[in-house]
């Protein structure tokens, strides 16, 4: 399903230029429960990026459900991404102003779902996450927590065959970010390919496969036959 | 994305952002009213001028002695009418039978006087023509009797405020004023009516055309008015006043025909050409707005980097991001527009209400135009933030960076 190969990323940051992704290659099956770890810099967001579409490669090629990506245009990636990618951020990444069935209603919008078909889905997926008595409390009256929930609701809304999330249960308490963990593992169960970047030893354990970055290349694989990954000592 | 989406979406914005969206709607709404008011000033200064000569009846022409025009090199510059144009030229004229009825007129100041109380106003020496030449009527009493065409007699009709100022409210008719240095018996007094093409009417006395002659010491006319027959054709009878004119003037042409039309028309270019100038300069307001609008996108832009770093991770193409923001002025031009233009429309019905005299209206053209400038406005000037907006990195947008 995805299919990464040699793909190299440099940014320019300050004077010098930074190699965030050197000859990655990676290879995703459909429902597959992966971690990446690594320490601050080794390119693991990038990485996230780069999978999710919202970054282009410098060199390299990367194959979505068979479809070269790297050289579509902007519009048919933002199509892409829309029906295909779920994202998950450190920060929820809600919009204030909306409640929160409008925000889980945003990527249907944008793709042009009419209105009452969207309420019927977003509201599915919202009892699907447990929230479907918060419809429509705004972000700002709901717990760290519910609002990853909310978060996780808008990315599974259209669908998608991959879920990238950012340190899920970087900004929450030890009990919701269990939650959090929860409901995405679920997911994995029914089916969505799941990959979460995380500093979190405990939770990247957790992911059947597991993979460790440093300084923008893959170091480990626990797929492959070399060693298990280490314990992270950032 | 669909419209109704769109438009929710943004109205979302504009409840959010309260202040700023009203300062923009204030600012768009001035725009747009101050050119609609503006040119309605003009449109109104237009009618008021356009009524005023339709008040002298359609069919007019206003002869005048002496021909301006440059008579060879200097001096003189001027020609200028040695023979002037006299009340036996005007009976000539009234011969013409496409001439309805003709008023010569001669004018003057002279001081009038009743008892202690004493006036300086303007005198009209005429004949009964005059009252239908210039549509007036008399209140009181009577008009210029018959007599009065071919002689000098001791009578008078005087305006509606200056009888006010002489008589107060007691009986003026049959009264003796004393103008200049005859004596005089009032026989009419007019109807109340306002200025007509700069003379006050109410502020005046009419004498008999003679009695005016001996008055100023002059058979010359101050010009002649003419009322056509309905049917009549103007250029014919011009020609035809010239020929008679050139008869009894040995031959010179030495007077000056001025038709209504043409000083209407000359009126309405200019006063055309002046609102289309004034809508201009209001425009300019409109072109600040959109200045405004452009400032304050550029800041929400940067403001909701992560919304919309959000928005393209969540699916938006970089179009679909631009349109968002020109689709965010565009609602809001609309919504100022349609403001100014209620607001404009309300003090052009309560101006109209409180002050009748000026017939102050939009015209027809100023509404679109305003409206149009304001949203072609709005929409170049938003074309930059919304251009830097969907440019922006999803990546370094959603970590509030770019």
């Amino acid at each position: 399903m995805i299919e990464l190969c040699d793909v190299n990323k440099t940014y320019q940051v300050g004077e010098s230029p930074l190699r965030a992704l050197r000859d990655v290659s990676l290879s995703v099956q459909k429902g597959e429960y992966l971690s990446v770890m690594g320490p601050s810099g080794s390119g693991k967001s990038t990485l996230l990026n780069m999978l999710g579409l919202l970054d282009r490669p410098d060199s390299g090629s990367y194959l979505l459900n068979g479809e070269k990506t790297e050289t579509l245009p902007e519009e048919q990636r933002a199509k892409l991404r829309g029906e295909h990618i779920g994202f998950i951020f450190q920060s929820f990444h809600l919009i204030n102003r909306l409640t929160t069935l409008e925000n889980i209603e945003l990527p249907m919008m944008l793709a042009g779902v009419a209105l009452k078909a969207r309420r019927k889905v977003a509201m599915a997926v919202l009892s699907q996450v447990g929230l479907a008595d918060w419809a429509q409390h705004r972000p700002n009256q709901l717990s760290g927590g519910q609002l990853q929930r909310v978060a996780i609701a808008r990315a599974i809304v259209m669908k998608p065959r991959i879920l990238l999330a950012d340190e899920p249960t970087g900004n929450l308490d030890q009990a919701s970010g269990q939650e959090v963990i929860e409901v995405l593992e679920n997911l994995n169960r029914e089916g969505i390919t799941l990959m979460i970047v995380t500093h979190d030893h405990n939770l990247g354990r957790r992911a059947k496969r597991q993979i460790r970055m440093v300084d923008g290349m893959i170091e480990t694989d626990s797929s492959t036959e070399h060693a298990p990954a280490r314990s992270d000592t950032l | 994305m669909h419209l109704p989406d769109q438009i929710r979406f943004n109205w979302q914005i504009f409840i959010r952002h309260r202040v700023r969206t009203g300062l923009l709607l204030l600012a768009v709404g001035l725009g747009v009213a101050s050119v609609i008011l503006l040119t309605s000033l003009g449109e109104g200064a237009r009618r008021y001028v356009d009524r005023e000569f339709s008040a002298l009846g359609n069919q007019l022409l206003i002869v005048l002695p002496g021909r301006k025009e440059t008579t060879g090199g200097s001096p003189p510059i001027y020609g200028t009418a040695p023979r002037d144009l006299t009340l036996e030229d005007a009976q000539a004229l009234s011969r013409i039978p496409s001439i309805k009825a003709v008023a010569p007129i001669i004018a003057g100041t002279v001081s009038v006087s009743v008892g202690s109380l004493s006036r300086e106003v303007i005198v009209l020496g005429s004949t009964p023509e005059i009252f239908q030449v210039r549509q007036l009527e008399v209140a009181q009493g009577k008009i210029l009797p018959d007599r009065t065409r071919t002689d000098a007699m001791a009578v008078c009709v005087l305006g509606s405020k200056l009888k006010q100022e002489l008589f107060g409210h007691g009986r003026a008719i049959g009264e003796w004023v004393r103008a200049g240095d005859r004596r005089m018996r009032v026989i009419g007094v007019l109807v109340e009516r306002g200025e007509s093409l700069g003379l006050d009417l109410r502020d005046m006395i009419i004498v008999p055309v003679r009695t005016a002659e001996q008055m100023f010491n002059t058979p010359g006319l101050f010009r002649v008015l003419i009322e056509l027959a309905g049917n009549a054709d103007f250029s014919r009878t011009e020609a035809k006043i010239m020929e008679i004119i050139r008869e009894r003037h040995e031959g010179d042409e030495d007077v000056t025909i001025i038709s209504q039309d043409s000083m209407l028309a000359a009126f309405d270019n200019i006063l055309t050409t002046l609102t289309l100038a004034i809508a201009a300069i209001a425009a300019i307001s409109l072109v600040v707005a959109g200045i405004l609008i452009m400032n304050l996108s550029l800041i929400s832009v940067s403001q909701r980097k992560r919304e919309i770093g959000l928005l393209k991770a969540l699916g938006a193409s970089s179009s679909q991001v631009r349109q968002l923001f020109l689709g965010e002025s565009l609602m809001l031009v609309s919504m100022g527009s349609l403001a100014g233009v209620i607001f404009s429309w309300a003090v052009v019905m309560v101006v109209a209400r409180l002050w009748p005299v000026f017939p102050l209206a939009a015209p027809w053209w100023s509404i679109p135009a305003a409206v149009g400038t304001a949203l072609i406005s709005g929409l170049v000037f938003s074309l930059l933030p919304a251009r830097r907006a969907a440019a922006l990195d999803p990546v370094l947008a959603l970590r509030g960076e770019a």
